[in-house]
């Protein structure tokens, strides 16, 4: 069955701290269009915050603007209550994936206190998570999960 | 938000809001103050007015443990929310909570 594509939105902030609750707050807002379950809208808050704070953290990290650098996150709804987001920047870029979606591990520093459990936390509460990065170039993280609606559930 | 209740020997650090990366830093810089100040026997988390909590929050009870134990100190987490309970769960630490939801809501 194909998707129908029914609204879409993309926000683009800088890489500041003060945004993971800004673009977080947006996410929950356009998931609630469709009147999911109480539980989807606080999976979509925790895993757009997980992947915002990395981009934050990490994307421009020892760039002397990196707070003026941009994060940009697009949502799409799909009938039947489909959601994809996609959080992209255009930093340094992952080194090595598979090493970096591994549980409590983290490169950010230890003043970060960072537990090293943001893709794991992604992976749990969305049905899917890919990451795309090239080193120098950026990083893409897609979040996408099918929202328990009430047209969905008849 | 932080109110810090401190009666020497036990200080209850009671949060209000969300506690994500941003809310973390001054959460962590208050709360290390008074664990080096009164080296407490017992630090309270009190989560009862946390809303949201992401990995970050996580990383701040980690920090807190750690820093509380140095002073031969011990922690425990109360009043978290079921979504924040299970939160803390994912990283192991369940034994810090207490007195906290386990209501599963998916269910309603």
């Amino acid at each position: 069955m194909k998707r129908k594509l029914i609204n879409e939105c993309t926000l683009r902030f800088p890489a500041l701290s003060r945004n993971e609750s800004f673009s977080r707050s947006v996410a929950a807002a356009f998931a609630a269009q469709c009147d999911p379950a109480a539980s989807d809208i606080a999976a979509v808050k925790i895993a757009v915050s997980e992947a915002v704070t990395n981009a934050v953290v990490h994307a421009y990290r020892d760039e002397e603007d990196a707070g003026r650098r941009i994060v940009e996150m697009t949502l799409r709804l799909y009938s039947g209550g489909f959601l994809r987001i996609i959080i992209k920047d255009r930093g340094k870029g992952i080194e090595d994936i598979q090493q970096a979606m591994k549980p409590e591990f983290t490169t950010a520093p230890e003043s970060e206190e960072r537990s090293g459990l943001g893709f794991t936390v992604m992976s749990s509460f969305m049905d899917n998570v890919k990451v795309r990065s090239a080193k120098g170039k950026g990083t893409s993280v897609t979040l996408e999960k099918q929202l328990t609606t009430y047209e969905n559930e008849q | 938000m932080l109110k810090i209740y401190n009666d020497g020997r036990r200080i209850t650090a009671s949060i209000s809001g969300d506690i994500d990366h941003h809310a973390a830093r001054e959460l962590r810089v208050s709360i290390d103050e008074v664990i080096a100040s009164s080296r407490p026997e017992l630090l309270i988390i009190d989560m009862a007015e946390v809303g949201f909590m992401d990995s970050s929050g996580v990383g701040l009870i980690l920090g807190r443990l750690k820093a509380v134990k140095a002073v031969g100190g011990e922690l425990l987490v109360k009043n978290a929310k079921k979504e924040i309970a299970d939160m803390i769960r994912f990283s192991g630490l369940s034994y810090v909570i207490v007195n906290s939801e386990k209501r599963d809501y998916s269910t309603l």
